[in-house]
């Protein structure tokens, strides 16, 4: 992530998907996660976690410099519909995410 | 440029002002209208499931911008394929839409640009400027040192202009989202 000093998307529509299998396996979350790279600026993402999970600014910047130092951060956790939505969210934001099952 | 809160009546609590000169207003006219040719047409929508934004199929683009702006989804290449069937075409719409937005707001570049946004049209245009400065920089190769590089170069290396148009989309974008907080 880049800094310069320390620092309405479009609704996706909700589709049906034929079931996989696995995911009707209780307990497991899924996870979205965002990955750190060298354009985008520390106070947009931050600004982007905010938006978008509507998390207060404290928890945002904390996430922010978790991909910033770690290179990756969990950003949010739920069904895979939730994570696979969140995801394309941020994908409209230009940040880099995926969508993982959590181990 | 300047970049205001603006408040008030019309615009809601957290409006802002954005006033760009006439080079800057030319810069960022220039920046969408290449923005708008890269993502191309919206394909015919031939049947139902294109209508629904439904790829028949759909691979990782080659070119290296593309690929950026939309990256897989799953590190497994069965699901990032049908994610991106699903998803591509409408992240695609809403890239269009954002950048014909900013182009159309910059309108004639040569008076310049003075525009009030609410909080919600702010936010596409922070979108439509993230999506061109994540462009130039997957074409510059940039890295973390990106500032450090861009001092070394000469000046009549063709990268300069764009180095330039970086280094002033940076402090734009900055800008911007510190006036929407």
């Amino acid at each position: 992530m880049s800094g310069m000093s320390m620092s309405t998307a479009p609704a996706p529509v909700e589709l049906d998907r034929p079931d996989v299998g696995e995911d009707r396996s209780a307990d497991r979350p899924w996870l979205a996660i965002v990955w750190n790279d060298p354009i985008n600026l520390m106070s947009y993402v931050t600004y982007v976690f905010q938006t978008v999970f509507g998390y207060p600014k404290p928890k945002a910047e904390k996430l922010m410099l978790d991909v910033h130092h770690k290179g990756r951060a969990v950003v949010a956790n739920g069904t895979r519909e939730e994570m696979e939505r969140d995801v394309e969210i941020l994908h409209s934001y230009g940040l880099w995410a995926t969508v993982k099952r959590d181990d | 440029m300047n970049v205001t809160k603006a408040g008030g009546a019309l615009r809601g609590p957290r409006g802002v002002r954005i006033r760009l000169e006439p080079e800057e207003a030319a810069l960022v006219r220039v920046l969408m209208e290449q923005m708008l040719e890269l993502l191309g047409e919206r394909p015919g929508e031939d049947g139902e499931l294109a209508a629904l934004g439904i790829a028949d199929k759909a691979a990782k683009p080659d070119d290296p911008v593309l690929a950026r702006l939309f990256p897989d989804a799953y590190q497994d290449d069965a699901a990032a394929v049908e994610f991106r069937r699903y998803t591509e075409m409408g992240l695609r719409d809403g890239k269009r839409d954002a950048a014909a937005t900013v182009l159309g707001a910059v309108g004639d570049a040569r008076k310049g640009a003075d525009v009030m946004l609410d909080q919600e049209q702010a936010q596409v245009w922070l979108r439509a400027l993230n999506d061109v400065r994540l462009a130039l920089g997957t074409r510059l190769d940039i890295t973390e040192e990106w500032y450090e590089e861009a001092a070394d170069l000469d000046a009549n290396d063709p990268r300069t202009p764009m180095f330039a148009a970086y280094d002033w989309l940076t402090m734009f974008q900055e800008t911007l989202v510190r006036a929407l907080w």
